[in-house]
């Protein structure tokens, strides 16, 4: 069987019990200051997308999970790993 | 005896220089830089891994270092009870390399913060403090971006007395305000279970010559007497 394009959309956000800091401040110094004051919370983290080639969905899953883990691409002491989306090329 | 010590370089470092000044000038030891990839534990008695922005500090601070093959080179040093001392972003790999234990996460100010600070003397058993007395306060500088501790593990770093270093004011008190960065607890620095490596935020090297403190102090030099004690000593 060939082997078939995909993209996996990672986001890296901090444990809910590590403080996030750029949220704090983007819902207290902005959202609130200019009115948002319905949004009482803001969590910030960093996106991956990463493309990669392989049989198929579950595989390109499974091979960037393990990366992720294996190389530390997330740090597991303070960080939650989430899979957003595993969509094949066209 | 000969102390040889290696301060490791990585594509980004920038606090190398100034280690390496301190322990061949003040100290009077030999120091050398190893470019990270060419280091290889040799005959070194000891290593440091410097401040600065190692691999443009992407991903995470530390973390591309991590994977570097002088890591595990340190780690077989560590096993043969060679100390090892990571300096802010020598501190921050040492984490990632789970070398230590925690995580570095961002000042809760989000900003850069460089000034001088004061830290408690927590455990003066280790391989970098055994000059130094429990509990007396040190002047130091900090020059991070990166630097609140975090841990998820508190308790075993308690009971196994893994917390060098805590920042503290001028009298000793382990206040909020004396917390420049957000750290648990005040932390500033930690040691591994065999208390041959330590890792911290503050620059040990950018307070050991008078000349560069406002205090007029050298509390930097004790890291660097307590590190040749304990080769001297053999590793205890």
């Amino acid at each position: 069987m060939g082997l078939k394009e995909f993209i996996v959309e990672v986001v890296l956000t901090n444990k809910a019990k590590a403080r996030d800091p750029t949220g704090e401040t983007i819902q207290r110094d902005l959202l609130a200051k200019k009115g948002y004051d319905r949004v009482s919370n803001v969590r910030s983290g960093q996106y991956l997308k990463i493309t990669l080639k392989a049989e198929q969905q579950e595989t390109a899953k499974d091979i960037v999970e393990r990366m992720c883990n294996e190389l530390r691409i997330f740090n597991p002491v303070t960080q939650d790993l989430h899979i957003l989306n595993v969509t094949e090329q066209s | 005896m000969t102390i040889k010590v290696a301060v490791i370089q990585f594509p980004g470092s920038n606090c190398d220089l100034d280690t390496l000044h301190v322990l061949n000038n003040v100290m009077g030891i030999k120091a050398e830089l190893v470019w990270h990839n060419e280091f290889n534990g040799g005959d070194y008695d000891s290593a440091v891994l410097p401040g600065g922005f190692s691999f443009g500090d992407y991903l995470r601070s530390g973390i591309i270092a991590a994977h570097s093959p002088a890591i595990g080179y340190a780690r077989q040093m560590l096993e043969d009870n060679k100390p090892i001392i990571g300096i802010c972003n020598g501190f921050q790999i040492l984490t990632e390399a789970q070398l230590l234990p925690g995580a570095l996460l961002k000042n809760d100010s989000l900003k850069f913060i460089c000034k001088w600070v004061n830290i408690r003397v927590e455990n003066n058993q280790t391989a970098f403090t055994n000059s130094m007395e429990k509990g007396s306060i040190l002047d130091i500088p900090i020059a991070h971006g990166e630097g609140r501790y975090f841990t998820d593990n508190l308790n075993e770093l308690k009971e196994n007395d893994q917390i060098v270093f805590t920042y503290v004011d001028k009298s000793g008190n382990a206040t909020e305000v004396a917390n420049p960065n957000g750290s648990l607890e005040n932390i500033a620095g930690v040691c591994n279970i065999e208390r041959n490596c330590l890792g911290l935020m503050p620059h040990p090297e950018r307070a050991s010559e008078e000349i560069l403190s406002p205090m007029g102090t050298t509390h930097g030099k004790l890291f660097f007497d307590s590190m040749i004690n304990f080769i001297k000593r053999g590793g205890n």
